[in-house]
């Protein structure tokens, strides 16, 4: 850290406001359209954090966003990154409102913030890498969709637990490359 | 100070005037209120160079969406024309150097106060509405304590007293306006106040549709396709209404009228409240005449 130029410094917006607010739309549909995949970009984030994720962590964290990094992710660069761009807090997975990882990193996502019956808002977001992204396996139904829909989700029990504690749970995003995909805790999930 | 003064005005503020910071937390709101529809999401509503009750609530969720790529559309009661249409328009134009249109069809984000276009939406769009009382339950029961755990115990009978007792005193549910409805089988909200007429146009609506109160700084929201279903009891069905006649400029008997008073001698017309449907059609009709 004492370099110059190090990692850490590089791979934000170009254009911060152009880029975040193009980032927002896209996260915005895919959460408000579940199943729908859509591109985002604008970070060039340290690996293993792909594009997507790492866009959509400057357009939503920053000081007040307590982030936990599961250990698939929870490289010294990426700290250094995260903390140079967003000065998001590090804590525990029951403390914090942004979730980064692999599923299998992540999980068991019991342990995530679900919101109180007062405020359901207060909820963890989990950002979940995938390998890819396929408008293909499980059907969702629910609001932001017309009549159904297929996503590659990772798996489907854990995603209808969140669900039948509604209105409380978490909220999720898949991200693979540069393609981002929502999952609110309102949609149903059946396996095919 | 040529240098300073020969900036374009766009360049001397953050795109749509709000700072980053500010709009994270807007966008976590935004994205939470999604996630449950109808619920209201507390936010940490900003101080707008505009009073409340002029749309600060919209303003900032506004702010919030907008790309330089969009074109903004806004409209007070239907009118595009209208002074507080006219400079939150003027307001985005200055600060965020997007496009502006009338057309509710070229629009791809809609800033509204208390109307939903005729023209139906698409699923490129996005509505957003000016809040003044996000709280349906306000006026029943005014203490926030109170209200916020009816919503988290799903408690809404005193709602349907209420619409009981309209009922019992007045023979029908007398909101005109604000009637209110539930999202998703779960939270009763306020529909912003738009007049009943619009209410069906809600639920089902391919657009997403986001709620803004600045004063009261909640925001609440519609995801597309969401079930949303106007408060009423079955021998008491719901019905959307509107003044019986046709515009007396177009001609139209689908759209939502304003009476406009032309005289003292009890003189009125109706027109209607949409400026960029009527206009359409008048020019469409005009333009079949030869």
């Amino acid at each position: 850290m004492n370099a110059p130029f190090t990692p850490s410094l590089s791979g934000g917006f170009a254009h911060p406001a152009h880029d975040a607010a193009r980032a927002f739309r896209a996260a915005m549909q895919a959460l408000a359209r579940p199943g729908r995949i859509e591109p985002i970009t604008g970070a060039a984030p340290p690996a293993p954090l792909s594009p997507a994720a790492g866009t959509l962590a400057l357009v939503l964290l920053d000081q007040t966003t307590p982030v936990w990094l599961a250990p698939s992710h929870d490289t010294g660069d990426l700290r250094a990154w995260l903390t140079f761009h967003t000065a998001a807090p590090f804590t525990t997975p029951q403390a914090a409102m942004f979730v980064i990882g692999s599923w299998v990193a992540i999980s068991p996502v019991s342990r995530f913030s679900i919101g109180t019956p007062d405020y359901p808002d207060r909820a963890a977001t989990l950002i979940v890498e995938m390998p890819d992204l396929r408008a293909e396996g499980p059907r969702l139904t629910g609001p932001g969709i017309r009549d159904s829909a297929r996503l590659s989700l990772p798996e489907t029990a854990a995603f209808q637990a969140n669900h039948a504690l509604y209105p409380l749970g978490f909220d999720t995003f898949l991200t693979a490359g540069d393609r981002i995909a929502g999952l609110p805790r309102s949609t149903h999930v059946e396996e095919n | 100070m040529t240098s300073q003064t020969s900036l374009r005005e766009t360049e001397s503020y953050n795109f749509a005037y709000l700072d980053e910071q500010t709009k994270r937390m807007l966008r976590r709101a935004i994205l939470k209120a999604l996630a449950v529809p109808g619920y209201q999401v507390p936010f940490a509503s900003r101080e707008m160079p505009m009073p409340y009750g002029w749309g600060t609530g919209g303003v900032q969720v506004s702010a919030a969406c907008l790309t330089p790529e969009d074109r903004l559309k806004v409209i007070d009661q239907g009118a595009d024309d209208t002074t507080n249409a006219v400079s939150i328009r003027k307001f985005f134009q200055r600060t965020a150097g997007v496009e502006v249109t009338e057309a509710t069809t070229g629009a791809t984000l809609i800033q509204t106060r208390h109307r939903i276009p005729e023209t139906p939406l698409t699923e490129d769009q996005i509505l957003v509405y000016q809040v003044p009382i996000p709280e349906p339950l306000r006026f029943l029961e005014p203490r926030e304590t109170e209200t916020r755990r009816m919503h988290a115990l799903e408690e809404y009978g005193l709602m349907h007293v209420k619409l009981y007792e309209d009922i019992a005193r007045h023979g029908e549910i007398t909101n005109s306006y604000a009637w209110p409805v539930m999202a998703e089988g779960r939270y009763v909200m306020t529909p912003s106040p738009i007049p009943k007429f619009d209410n069906p146009k809600l639920s089902d609506n391919p657009a997403v549709q986001l709620f803004g109160a600045g004063r009261e700084a909640r925001i609440h929201a519609l995801p597309p396709y969401t079930k949303v279903v106007s408060l009423d009891f079955e021998d008491h069905p719901f019905v959307a209404s509107k003044a019986d006649h046709a515009c007396d400029i177009c001609g139209s008997h689908e759209s939502y009228l304003d009476e406009v008073i032309t005289d003292d001698q009890g003189g009125r017309m109706f027109v209607c409240s949409d400026t960029d449907f009527c206009g359409t059609r008048s020019a469409a009709l005009a333009a079949e005449r030869g």
